[in-house]
């Protein structure tokens, strides 16, 4: 069968973590600190607000770019958290996911041999993406010295003249790093210059501690270059409803709408419903939501260090990135050994690309018994392994 | 102390009071003197009334039985209210007293060990207090949920154990 496949699809690598979660998910009793969603259920008024969907029968597809209810709560959230206006009728995009609308943008943007450049570490669907739209990825590396943030002299570097797009993806996962004003600023000159397009991956945007989330959208010049995508998922903890959006300009989204239109027609209805309600009622939510990762940051922080585990401080998303070089394992090998010796799971930093080598992403979105629980093991694994 | 950072530290406290000192000071980003200083603080103004656990007896033992009993009684002036539930307050199988808007005046919660003690209770002592007019005590048959907590076992973490 192999001969009948795509060759492009067959060239791409199964994510990374796949592999590790089938092996940790056949282990019973792990504590659990490599997910990538938080742990909160759904807040219950927008569980029922797609509770109240379903009974009245909302189960027909909405117009592809989304319900227009939606797109006008997407807008007016987007103006009240960012100061950006866009116009519900031709710049905003309703998903499946924030995953889908990174796969859209790219699909709209992309001719063949167009260079893509983002970062790594980073969210695994990027590379594949590109890869699929017939882009080619140029990762740059971030390093933990600049506390994974972009500089606009490795940007420079990586440009070429066939730089085409720029991901940029902060509040970061696995990083847990966040790229302040001033850290954006810097890079305009360089963007401008080269007049790239920026896909700004802003699922995050609503986790951060002590800073306030910054758009490169909101800068001078760059509202008519950038793609926002943002979502429910995190900021809502509406990881199972599917449901996300790209924000940017007219031209770009109606192309993003014709591909949405051909390959899954709309978002599922139910989902697009429950938005609604978490556009409009969910600024609480997210408040308390926050507050209880920014306390087991702060803990988990502190327990890294007492532990000696070199790690920058994260200020966004809900994940901490130590470095594990000291042990002189690779990354899957201190992954491998931690969940069998002492279950508890984490994810190897290569998953999120070759440079998060050396590194293993830790989830806080856990219960505050079990991130002790957690701690206490690492402890004991770490002092084996420390010599 | 900052307000909102006193409001989330009772908001810690109010959700597990066995967090320590120690463990606070860390999530709040505040020295453990500045917690223990605020706590002892709160508590001599009253403002932390008591740390308690939050007990399912069900599971314990089947002689444990509460009521909400609504008092009616006869208007009160100045501090009036506040005199009688002083008076309601001092008997000890009442465990909670609240003044009501609506149809009656004072709910309170009676704990007892039988339905008959708590009958007893009711007509004995607290409809015999002058100012009451009329009682009406209703039994709880189950208790689902107390101060925010469901006596349900929490389900398993839904969450697959590992996803990018």
């Amino acid at each position: 069968m192999r001969e009948k496949l795509s060759q492009k699809v067959l060239n791409l690598k199964s994510s990374g973590i796949r592999a590790f979660f089938d092996m940790a998910n056949e282990i019973p009793d792990v504590i659990s600190l490599g997910v990538g969603e938080p742990d909160f259920d759904t807040p219950w008024h927008i569980r029922e607000a797609g509770i109240q969907a379903l009974q009245s029968g909302k189960t027909f597809y909405t117009s592809n770019a989304g319900l227009q209810e939606l797109r006008a709560a997407i807008s007016s959230y987007t103006k009240r958290k960012t100061g950006l206006t866009y116009n519900p009728e031709n710049q905003i995009i309703v998903t499946v996911g924030g995953s889908e609308a990174i796969d859209l943008a790219l699909r709209a943007l992309l001719n063949a041999g167009d260079e893509v450049i983002y970062l790594e570490p980073g969210f695994v669907s990027y590379y594949p993406c590109i890869k699929l739209a017939d882009g080619v990825p140029v990762p740059i590396r971030l390093i933990e010295e600049n506390r994974f943030r972009l500089k606009p002299e490795q940007l420079e570097a990586a440009v070429t003249p066939k730089s085409k797009v720029l991901i940029l993806s902060y509040p970061n996962n696995p990083t847990g790093a966040v790229m302040e004003k001033e850290d954006l600023e810097a890079l305009l000159p360089v963007i401008q210059k080269h007049d790239l397009i920026v896909i700004s991956d802003e699922i995050y945007g609503e986790l951060t501690y002590g800073v306030k989330h910054c758009s490169i959208a909101g800068l001078p010049g760059m509202e008519q270059r950038t793609i926002i995508i943002n979502g429910f998922s995190k900021s809502f903890a509406m990881t199972g409803w599917r449901l996300g959006y790209a924000l940017g300009n007219h031209e770009i989204i109606e192309q993003m709408v014709k591909i949405h239109q051909f390959a899954v027609m709309c978002a599922p209805t139910i989902s697009q419903y429950a938005a609604i309600e978490a556009m409009e009622q969910g600024d609480g939510d997210i408040e308390a939501m926050r507050e209880s990762y920014d306390q087991r940051r702060k803990f988990l922080y502190h327990e890294l260090q007492r532990l000696g585990l070199p790690c920058f401080e994260p200020q966004g998303a809900f994940y901490m990135f130590p470095n594990i070089r000291e042990f002189g394992l690779s990354s899957g090998e201190f992954a491998l050994k931690l969940l069998k010796e002492e279950k508890v799971a984490v994810v190897p930093g290569d998953s999120f690309g070759e440079c998060g080598e050396g590194f293993v992403r830790i989830s806080y979105a856990a219960s505050l018994q079990n991130l002790k629980e957690a701690v206490n093991r690492i402890f004991r694994f770490l002092s084996r392994y420390r010599t | 102390m900052e307000q909102v950072i006193r409001e989330q530290l009772l908001h810690m406290l109010e959700n597990n009071s066995k967090l320590t000192e120690h463990e606070i000071a860390i999530m709040l980003g505040i020295s453990e003197e500045e917690v223990q200083r605020e706590i002892a603080g709160l508590e001599k103004a009253h403002v932390i009334c008591g740390y308690h656990t939050l007990i399912d007896w069900n599971k314990v033992n089947d002689d444990d039985v509460t009521a909400l009993v609504e008092l009616r009684v006869t208007p009160q002036g100045g501090e009036g209210y506040q005199k009688l539930a002083e008076k309601i307050n001092a008997y000890p199988q009442v465990v909670t007293l609240y003044l009501m808007s609506g149809a009656y005046d004072f709910l309170v919660m009676v704990k007892g060990k039988t339905l008959k003690e708590i009958s007893l209770f009711v007509s004995g002592k607290l409809a015999s207090i002058e100012e009451v007019q009329s009682t009406t005590t209703h039994f709880t048959l189950t208790k689902y949920k107390e101060l925010g907590v469901s006596f349900e076992a929490k389900q398993a973490d839904e969450r697959m154990v590992v996803t990018p």
